[in-house]
């Protein structure tokens, strides 16, 4: 009995494939069924509902109690007017059109604006400030690559649709399908990815940096003095060397396993320093795999504003970047913030115990539309739709192509989006700051 | 100041309303007294790369760029950066500064476009637009192989209100296609890989294009071979190549910064300026226009979607690079740059791009650009305009420098001079009538209330002798009026307002749209990672969306 309406093109608020082929079958103002969607995208439309803040409350007297939006806006407005240095927090899994009103916030305040680039792929970032970055949308693997790595990443966990739709399984101009691509896999364990590949390289924990310079040695035609390199012997990677040399377009995908593994920035800068090299002999390309569906936006929307990507102090009045002192974390850690916004992201869940604990012990606003452990040590949760599914906006694909985010169904009763919190909350600290 | 309208250096009343220059307004109208001071349309910048993936890109790469060069927050004021990379704020506020209230974004790669107009909503005061880049595109590149120029324009039309583009952008034709697989493309006449075309072809198609579409702009034309010593030849053909296709009276080629491709010679030791050679084929054929591409003595940064030049680049110098290969499109590429005095090569670039200046006799087929920031950041225009207009200034500046590739250049003998009208013309005049934008460039009744009120006296001051104190007033304006509201008064921001993007709203009639959706949407999904549906940038995206209408006469 119920009307049913399929919406198409959805572009998918999880990881940063940003799928946009999603069909999605709504009725009543629910999902029910997502075709074309991966695990984990069927787990965000399908759970939309669960576990959600429904009301704005606050702490008082150390016990939640509900209020209302206003109210909620009022106090924080004035915790993070009246902080000496407040950390703004987390923005990745959010709309750039909020990403944005945070920018300014975080201006008007003089606090440090910060993403989650902090704790993923940052030591990627400041590599590419060292060396720089050869890289490409994703349709031009598709079209184009004979040769993928995957290096410290398993897309096969965290972007499931990855392989099929942009690299090894999907069909391109040029390359009809996965006998005409090569797979290989660099990794300290055997992944499911690993299994998938055509060569696995097992390499020993905190080896990346010895085993991408080994590669580069070779392509220089220098000889490997060692026998015996990240665990393996040495010609593994004499061999690898001319495999990568030997391909027409060849990618290196990387995640974690290089950027938080020992050495981090310098692990990706050995990696896009390969591929640099590399495209003396032949085409070849890098790309991070960004893991939530907007953090390339976070970066994106706070380099045109402040021209910076993410730990960005305001308290001089512009914006100062230096990564490890104005980075989240490392505030944090050092107990320097003395409050917190936190915006779509859960750091006491995802931070490094001193820096949970040093953000912990100050006054924390959250706005999110579940609830976390972050929600659970806050003073003021601001309940928010969900991007991507209750509230539209645009969205950054991990390789910087920008989509267009879709208002599916309507939030929970009286349940706000983070633009308009965001804005609220500005308008009230200009009004405590009287247009300084 | 109002060459388009015949006046130079005449005192008179300028009368707004409503956004608009108007002929007469009531005595309880706001006065503003410009006694002594130099009055002009607002400027209109034709080629500045200010907002996109690769400007962003390039800030990413380079937070040394602007460590040191930074604005505090003020009361009516965004803080951010600037130097060769500045953050859009910032961006706005400086031209702004300088009495600019127009400029265009020229390298936009569709499948980003999205991108782009999200920093120009982000730049405030002036207008703008952006041009969506074609030279390189894989429907177009069939479309021509066919010899379908219906189908071609049908396709660009569309994309140009997809992308909210305003005109048709060529980058090094062929040669970034070539890129993504590692090549180049060296010469007009070879054969892209895979696609049955020739740079001759792709650049003769869509000037077609643009002509059946009647656009405002002519193809704005990146050759192959930029950098490349000897590349004076390829350009001159790049000229040539659409001369017998030429309308009478509309230009209808556009070579961008062409300074980078006016390089005799064979070798880096043996580089000599091709400007006069260039010149002369711009002074005899009147369907072509070129920006100079000035390089000043900075560090800056080199972006374009010319990437297998910023490879060469990079190979060259050393220095950091980055590269963005963009799916069925095109490309980019960014290597920070230092140019020095000193340095043989660099100083023969400088004399290059005033040689060009002071040869093409029509100011209104040579404009002023740094093609910011591959010259250096658009804040040095003053300097160029000093340049321009004092002969000594030139010398001063000459006498710094590398003197064998001094001796070797035809600059120490020019002696023109620019006037204040000419630089009026090549800096806004000229660009806006380029643009086809009727509204700009020009201080008549109809016109767009963008005024630029510098503090020096043409009537007084000699700026061949006073050159500095034309420098000094065209850095900071003493008032810039834009759509009648005083947005910079002496040198600081006044009022931020949100500018204009222009676009044009392309269309072609019933049937050939009709056959164009048909076989766009059949090789959507096969040349992109994304749906077609998620490609189109809607109207409500721009922050102020100011359409022009413009196509194929209906039959």
């Amino acid at each position: 009995m119920g009307e049913e309406s399929v919406i198409r093109n959805v572009v998918c608020p999880f990881c940063g494939c940003c799928c946009d082929d999603i069909e999605l079958t709504v009725s009543k103002n629910s999902i029910i069924s997502a075709k074309n969607a991966c695990a984990l995208s069927q787990a965000k439309f399908g759970s939309a509902r669960e576990e959600r803040v429904l009301r704005p409350k606050e702490r008082v007297n150390g016990k939640f109690s509900e209020t209302d939006y206003e109210r909620a806006v009022r106090r924080s407005a004035k915790i993070l007017a009246e902080a000496k240095y407040p950390l703004l927090w987390g923005w990745s899994c959010t709309s750039c059109e909020a990403q944005r009103v945070g920018v300014e916030l975080a201006e008007e305040v003089g606090g440090v604006l910060d993403n989650t680039t902090s704790t993923c792929h940052g030591p990627g970032l400041l590599a590419v400030h060292d060396v720089g970055e050869s890289t490409c949308t994703l349709g031009e693997v598709r079209h184009r690559a004979d040769l993928i790595i995957y290096w410290g990443c398993n897309p096969v966990h965290a972007h499931p649709r990855h392989m099929r739709r942009y690299t090894v399984q999907s069909e391109g101009r040029f390359r009809k399908g996965r006998e005409e691509r090569k797979m290989i896999v660099v990794d300290v364990r055997n992944t499911e990815a690993a299994k998938m590949a055509d060569e696995f390289i097992q390499i020993e924990p905190n080896g990346d940096y010895e085993a991408l310079t080994a590669i580069r040695t070779c392509l220089k035609g220098e000889e490997l003095e060692q026998e015996v390199i990240a665990g393996l012997p040495s010609t593994r990677f004499e061999k690898l060397a001319d495999e990568l040399i030997d391909c027409e377009f060849g990618v290196m995908f990387f995640g974690l396993g290089l950027t938080m593994s020992k050495g981090k920035s310098r692990n990706v800068d050995a990696a896009l320093s390969l591929v640099r090299d590399l495209n003396s002999k032949t085409k070849f390309l890098a790309m991070p795999m960004r893991g939530h569906f907007n953090v390339t936006g976070a970066n994106e929307v706070f380099a045109w504003q402040t021209g910076y990507p993410f730990a960005i102090d305001f308290s001089q009045g512009y914006p100062r970047y230096n990564p490890g002192d104005t980075s989240g974390v490392d505030i944090a850690s050092r107990g320097d913030c003395d409050a917190a916004l936190v915006v779509a992201s859960d750091p006491i869940s995802n931070f490094p115990l001193e820096a949970a604990k040093g953000l912990a012990s100050v006054p924390i606003i959250t706005i999110d539309p579940h609830e976390t452990p972050t929600t659970n040590a806050s003073d003021v949760v601001l309940p928010s739709a969900m991007v991507g599914i209750e509230a539209g906006g645009t969205a950054y694909r991990m390789d910087g192509v920008p989509l267009t985010l879709r208002k599916i169904i309507e939030p929970p009763e009286g349940v706000l989006q983070d633009t308009e919190i965001l804005s609220a909350i500005l308008r009230e600290v200009k009004n405590l700051n009287g247009g300084r | 100041m109002d060459p388009a309208n015949g006046i130079e250096c005449e005192v008179k009343d300028i009368a707004m309303r409503g956004g608009k220059i108007v002929e007469e307004v009531s005595s309880s109208a706001k006065v503003i007294d410009a006694s002594e001071m130099l009055v002009m349309p607002g400027g209109v910048d034709i080629h500045s790369h200010i907002a996109g993936s690769k400007t962003n890109a390039a800030r990413m790469l380079r937070p040394e760029d602007h460590v040191t060069d930074f604005e505090r927050k003020t009361a009516l004021t965004r803080s951010g950066v600037g130097h060769s990379i500045p953050s859009t704020f910032t961006t706005g506020y400086r031209y702004a500064r300088m009495g600019y209230t127009t400029v265009i974004e020229p390298a936009t790669p569709p499948l980003m476009a999205r991108h782009t107009h999200e920093e120009l909503n982000d730049t405030p005061v002036i207008d703008k637009a952006c041009f969506p880049l074609f030279g390189n595109n894989w429907h177009v590149m069939e479309y021509l192989a066919k010899g379908d120029v219906e189908g071609c324009a049908a396709y660009v039309a569309w994309m140009l209100r997809s992308t909210k583009g305003y005109a048709i952008k060529i980058v090094n034709p062929g040669g970034v296609e070539a890129w993504h697989w590692g090549g180049n493309i060296r010469g007009l006449d070879w054969e892209v890989p895979h696609f049955d075309i020739t740079p001759r072809e792709i650049i003769r198609g869509l000037c077609r294009v643009n002509k059946m579409l009647k656009l405002p702009h002519a193809i704005h034309v990146h050759p192959n071979n930029l950098g490349k010593p000897g590349n004076y030849s390829n350009t001159i053909k790049t000229m040539d190549c659409v001369r017998d296709i030429a309308e009478d009276g509309r230009a209808a080629i556009h070579i961008a910064h062409c300074q980078f491709t006016s390089f005799k010679g064979e070798d880096w030791s043996t580089l000599r300026s091709g400007a006069e050679e260039i010149a002369d084929y711009v002074n005899k054929n009147r369907h072509v226009t070129i920006d100079m591409g000035q390089i000043i003595f900075t560090a800056t940064t080199t972006m374009t979607a010319d990437g297998p030049f910023e490879y060469i680049l990079h190979q060259l110098q050393g220095r950091k690079w980055y590269n963005a290969d963009v799916e069925a499109e095109t490309g980019a590429g960014i290597v920070p740059v230092v140019y020095k005095r000193k340095n043989f090569v660099n100083a023969t670039q400088w004399a290059i791009g005033l040689e060009l200046a002071l040869l093409v006799r029509d100011p209104w087929r040579i404009f002023m650009t740094t093609d910011h920031p591959n010259g250096g950041p658009f804040t040095a225009y003053p300097r160029v305009i000093s340049w321009l207009m004092s002969k000594r200034a030139r010398e001063g500046a000459m006498k710094r420098m590398n003197q064998n590739a001094i001796k070797k250049a035809n600059l120490p003998s020019l002696n023109r001079e620019y006037s204040f009208a000419e630089i009026a013309t090549v800096t806004r005049a000229a660009t806006a009538r380029a643009l086809g934008l009727k509204d700009k460039g020009h201080l008549g009744e109809g016109a767009d209330a963008d005024v630029a009120i510098y503090r020096v006296n043409p009537k007084e001051v000699d700026p061949s002798n006073d050159y500095r104190a034309v420098r000094k007033a065209m850095r900071r304006a003493a008032y810039v009026i834009k759509e009648g509201e005083m947005v910079v008064k002496d040198g600081e921001i006044a009022k931020v307002i949100e500018g204009k993007t222009f676009w044009v709203n392309a269309s072609v009639p019933g049937d050939m749209e009709v056959k164009l959706q048909k076989e766009l949407l059949k090789k959507f999904q096969d040349y992109y990672t994304i749906q077609a549906e998620n490609y189109v940038i809607a109207e409500d995206y721009l922050a102020r969306s100011a359409p022009i209408e413009q196509g194929v006469a209906k039959q």
